[in-house]
């Protein structure tokens, strides 16, 4: 059993991803990486709050770190990218003193400065590693064939996310490799889907998801696999709005890696809940897996 | 198309304050356009993020700042991590943002609203609520259709919540942005 | 002692903020000093005379001129005391403008501080003794090193001028990068058409020995009397036997090895030889992919060899070449192309480099001159070039402009044009640098009669869409990104120093920068001269240059070799190390510390002791602060010398 790492799973985690904070506990727990909840964490502020303004954005994110510096812990992992940036960025910018100051003014207990952020992919692959992975597979993804996605900030910009290769990351393809299936060389993996944009510009996101869309069918892949609730909201739950928009006809299910790795790993259905997505997955899943027999 | 007279339309204090913002220098720009080029945005932009940086290097602080170009920058980071020259030009357009709040400019109003209406939210909750971020966002838009498509898809999947999921410290949460607001109107 | 002091005015560089008069004038208050006085430019002929002047009528026995740097004119003052009757090293100088009037705004405290280095200048000078240099002989033997246009254009001249030259060359055949290029700019004419005949004039030049397939492997001595040790590879070929019929090439089994010369994008046998204009055409077997030695049997070449010329046991070997001096000219490297993962290099066959490309367009390449796309050889209509790939890009460590690239960027839209008329060329540029003779007209020419498209942008990313290759990139100019379909992605990677290049400067004693270029000795009055005597640059090792500029330099350090061989005595420095042999107790400290070997052991009446070997000495002190007796002096900036100045400075 590793070293525990707290776990902040981000405010989508107790909605619209549901399946993939319930996916990831339950992989991380089967795989002995062990994840402590964090107390009554609050949101990062997401997008909306670096738009608005730096000091602000980093004290939503700094009020989490110290939470988890109060639990005695050096590192905090959370699956979702934007929660991952917002809390980097906040690491990297209370680097400077002047800085730090003026967050902590905002703060009703300041923070230190002391609280590594990850994301749930970097645990997997540098703290349980690939190997481990293969050899606690129970069901082979053989005969799937699956394109990975991993949305713009999961790896960029290089010098704050400090993971994996900014143009052509592997993490992902790598796990997806070590369960078994056949990951398609995917060339717009860190392309941007349309982000937060849905809600009050559908048509961007109809236009950049799309071509996402059509590059994974274009490479047949059987689906897109993902690490970002957001990338799989504009993917999965918008699929029919950028299909009417596109003039286009796509199935092609977005589940989350952690979902790929649960049925990999044999967890439970009701944890890996594939049917919370939109287009459901089960069905091209298990044409491929019996395919290979 | 607007003449622009150099001597006296340069605004050099603007092109200081970004600067010291973001922390750039913004005449390492050389105008390789390699930010628009990978800019996944430049499609819905009406200034294309390089000429964002040259009229930043101009002084050009109206045009700037009443473009709609910066509230549809979704930080993607492309423009920062493949910059030749090392600007964090994700980071200047944020700061371009906050610079037009200030100067009460938004040139897409319906995304500055949506963000107001998510830190409404987390203000409110201590973490964002998404039903009634939505509620709030059409409310205050008046765009009552937004995502009715998707209701059915999600509802009875029961991953909107009905209610939010208030924490205990959102008192805490909800005094960062007061004390926000007072050091930003001192 | 009778000093005078001189304190230059340099136009308004030093008077703009030092009053030179009233240094001067203070000047006069200082020890031994009997006459000073400001001027306006000490170095020009009256200001030299003036100083001549004054030597003679006051009868002055040292001097010292508050100027520039002494790196500047140092040695222009030293002539002039020289001319009138004085010693040279009788002369001190101040740097009052490098190290005051260019750096500091305040008049008074610039004054002030001008009039402390004069201070200092004139204690040293109470101190210095006149030096008489010796004198030795040369070896008028000159070592080129690189034998690409460069290289090949040194050895020429200087062969032509009468020395006896020795070439060295990596490679198993000169010709350089040069050999590899199809056509050149902005004429357009066959490059092995024009480099060939150089290259056989080198062969059969009397007075040029020629190494290739060596590389030097350490450097002694000093100018005129330079050892080289060179390592002659083993070829495992006797070259004195191999006529070049090329039987083992074609018999050879191991046919699908990258073939350096033709930029790996083509296979080439085991044993090989580069191409069909090869000096010497010789053959050479790669070790690394021979069956012979990767499985231990085949011998295949040696049974077809028709004169038995196949040496399987052949061992590197080692020959000292003397010369007097040496030229490097290594040229460069490009880019490596993979560094820039968004452009797909590495992993999409069908983005590559110029250099590839011109393999491409040649009839000597793996196409036989059709253009071919490497992935499945179709011929490709929409070509898109990239340009500044590695250069003129801070975030990659390489901020400079590689120089050559937009012009042959030009020239191969218009080979393409000509080898494929229905096709279409994209240039992507950020500026075009095309600043030689016909070089913006050739440029124009690509654009208006050969119809290439040139789009002012950089481009983001490069990726595959079905058998196409998706270019997206920006028109900063029209302030739009824009996407073309291309068959075929050219990048026109940029230059770097040659591999190995900083520990060939470590083995010549000479400085490179911060990218591995040699540096020069002055960028502009001695560009082809290094800071170590007796050796010279030519060509790309000193930073990107085309073509006729690396044959400029060629021929222009091969003018500087003449010049110096034109004596048959040099004269050493006499600013070395000497030792006082009362005080040595020969300890050698000296003799482990100095980076030269310039000092050895010698028995002095039975006890040993440090002596300096002249001529190899270069003066740099190092064992002056080893000696734990202070036994060994640097002549010229002795202790007691160093000290009076320290006290001057402490004084004031």
């Amino acid at each position: 059993m590793s070293e525990a790492i707290a776990y902040y799973p981000g405010c989508s985690g107790l909605g619209t991803s549901k399946e993939y904070d319930t996916s990831t506990r339950a992989v991380c727990a089967a795989l002995g990486l062990s994840l402590v909840d964090i107390p009554d964490w609050s949101c990062c502020g997401s997008t909306p709050a670096h738009t608005k303004d730096h000091t602000l954005s980093a004290a939503l994110s700094a009020r989490n770190l110290q939470l988890v510096s109060d639990m005695g812990l050096k590192a905090a992992a959370t699956p979702c990218p934007s929660c991952l940036t917002n809390l980097r960025t906040a690491n990297h910018r209370i680097e400077g003193d002047a800085f730090k100051a003026k967050v902590n003014k905002l703060l009703d207990d300041p923070y230190g400065g002391d609280v590594n952020a990850i994301s749930v992919l970097q645990a997997l692959v540098e703290t349980v590693g690939l190997d481990t992975i293969a050899s606690a597979v129970r069901t082979p993804l053989k005969g799937l064939k699956v394109a990975c996605y991993y949305g713009c900030i999961m790896n960029r910009p290089p010098e704050l996310m400090a993971f994996d290769d900014c143009e052509n990351p592997m993490a992902m393809d790598n796990i997806l490799t070590a369960l078994g299936a056949t990951v398609v060389p995917f060339p717009l993996k860190v392309e941007c889907c349309g982000a937060s944009y849905g809600i009050p510009r559908p048509d961007v996101v109809a236009k950049l998801s799309g071509k996402l869309l059509e590059a994974a069918a274009g490479l047949d892949a059987d689906m897109i696999a993902v690490a970002c609730p957001l990338c799989q909201m504009n993917l999965d739950l918008r699929q029919g709005q950028i299909n009417r928009a596109m003039g286009t006809s796509y199935r092609t299910p977005v589940p989350y890696f952690t979902q790929l790795m649960g049925v990999a790993l044999n967890i439970p259905d009701a944890e890996i809940g594939f049917g919370q997505l939109n287009v459901d997955p089960r069905p091209v899943l298990s044409k491929a897996l019996s395919g290979a027999d | 198309m607007n003449i622009i007279n150099l001597t006296r339309d340069h605004d050099e204090d603007f092109v200081h304050r970004v600067e010291e913002e973001s922390g750039q220098k913004v005449s390492l720009c050389y105008q390789c356009g390699n930010c628009t080029a990978g800019c996944p945005y430049t499609f819905a932009y009406d200034i294309p993020v390089s000429q964002i940086m040259r009229l930043v290097q101009m002084g050009q602080k109206k045009t700037v700042l009443s473009s709609k170009s910066i509230w549809l920058c979704a930080t993607c980071e492309s423009c920062t991590t493949r910059c030749p020259n090392n600007i964090d030009v994700a980071c200047i357009m944020d700061v371009l943002r906050h610079m037009a709040r200030r100067e009460g400019l938004a040139a897409v109003p319906q995304v500055k609203t949506f963000w107001d209406s998510f830190l409404d939210s987390v203000r409110a909750h201590g973490r964002v609520f998404e039903m009634g971020l939505l509620i709030n966002y059409v409310t205050k838009t008046g765009r009552f259709w937004t995502d009715m498509d998707l209701g059915p898809k999600i509802l009875p999947k029961g991953k909107l919540a009905l209610k939010p999921h208030d924490i205990q410290g959102k008192e805490h949460v909800a005094r960062i942005f007061e004390r926000f607001d007072r050091e930003s109107n001192s | 002692m009778r000093i005078g002091v001189f304190v230059c005015h340099c136009g308004s560089n030093i008077e703009g903020t030092v009053d030179t008069a009233a240094v001067a004038k203070a000047t006069l208050e200082f020890p031994e000093v009997v006459y000073a006085t400001d001027t306006m430019y000490a170095c020009s002929e009256p200001g030299q005379d003036g100083i001549i002047q004054a030597i003679k009528e006051k009868n002055l026995t040292g001097v010292v001129v508050a100027s520039c740097t002494p790196r500047m004119h140092e040695p222009t003052f030293r002539k002039a005391v020289e001319r009138a009757g004085l010693n040279r090293f009788m002369f001190e100088m101040a740097n009052i403008r490098e190290h005051v009037s260019w750096i500091g705004k305040n008049r008074e405290a610039n004054t002030n501080k001008s009039l402390d280095l004069v201070r200092i200048a004139v204690e040293k000078l109470r101190r210095d003794a006149p030096l008489i240099p010796s004198k030795f002989s040369v070896n008028k033997r000159v070592m080129i090193i690189g034998g690409g246009v460069a290289g090949i254009q040194a050895a020429l001249d200087c062969a032509d001028g009468g020395l006896q030259v020795v070439l060295v060359e990596r490679e198993s055949t000169i010709g350089g990068k040069m050999a590899k290029l199809d056509k050149t700019f902005p004429t357009v004419d066959c490059s092995s058409c024009i480099l060939g005949p150089k290259m056989v004039d080198v062969a059969q030049h009397p007075n040029i020995t020629l190494h290739a397939y060596s590389e030097v492997d350490s450097i002694g001595g000093y100018v005129g009397n330079f050892q080289v040790k060179v390592k002659k590879k083993a070829t495992y070929v006797d070259w004195e036997l191999c006529t070049g019929c090329g039987a083992c090439i074609e018999k050879c089994p191991s046919k699908k090895n990258p073939d350096a010369f033709n930029e790996k994008i083509g296979p080439c046998t085991s044993i090989n030889i580069p191409f069909p204009q090869a000096i010497p055409k010789k053959a050479y077997i790669d070790a690394t992919t021979c069956r012979q030695f990767v499985k231990g049997k085949c011998g295949v070449c040696a049974k077809v060899c028709p004169t038995g010329a196949i040496r399987y046991d052949m061992t590197d070997e080692i020959v000292t070449e003397d010369v007097g001096a040496i030229v490097a000219a290594t040229g460069y490297d490009l880019f490596d192309i993979k560094k820039i993962p968004e452009y797909g290099s590495g992993t999409y066959p069908d983005v590559i480099t110029g250099l590839q490309y011109e393999r491409l367009l040649s009839a000597s390449g793996p196409t036989g001159g059709h253009i071919k796309r490497p992935s499945d050889g179709k011929e490709p209509k929409n070509i898109v070039f990239i340009q500044c790939v590695g250069s003129r890009d801070k975030s990659l460590d390489r901020p400079y402009c590689s120089g050559f690239c937009c012009m042959y960027t030009a020239k191969q839209t218009i080979l393409t044009k000509d080898h494929i008329p229905d096709s279409q060329s994209y240039v992507f540029y950020m500026d075009i640098r095309s600043p030689g003779k016909m070089y913006d007209e050739f440029t124009r020419r690509a654009m208006e009669e050969y119809g290439a498209r040139y789009i002012r942008g950089r481009v983001a990313m490069v990726y595959p869409k079905g058998d196409k290759l998706m270019v997206r990139g920006a028109d900063t100019l029209a302030g739009t990104q824009v996407e073309i379909e291309a068959d075929l992605v050219v990048l026109a990677a940029g230059a770097e120093a040659a591999k190995g290049a900083p520990q060939l400067a470590e083995k010549l004693r000479i400085s490179y920068d911060k990218y591995g270029f040699f540096m020069e000795s002055h960028p502009k009055l001695k560009p082809v001269e290094t800071n170590t005597a007796g050796v010279y640059l030519a060509g790309s090792c000193q930073g990107p240059k085309d073509i006729p500029q690396s044959v400029g330099q060629g021929s222009a350090a091969a003018a500087k070799v003449l010049a110096l061989f034109s004596k048959d005595m040099l004269e050493s420095d006499p600013q070395i190390s000497r030792v006082d042999i009362k005080r040595c107790v020969g300890c050698g400290k000296c003799i482990m510390t100095c980076p030269f070997k310039a000092i050895k052991e010698v028995e002095f009446r039975g006890q040993k002791k440090a002596e300096v070997i002249e001529t190899v000495c270069q003066g740099c002190g190092i064992c002056t602060s080893t000696c734990p007796q202070g036994a060994i002096q640097l002549s010229h900036f002795t202790d007691n010398q160093i000290l009076a100045e320290v006290n001057a400075l402490c004084q004031s």
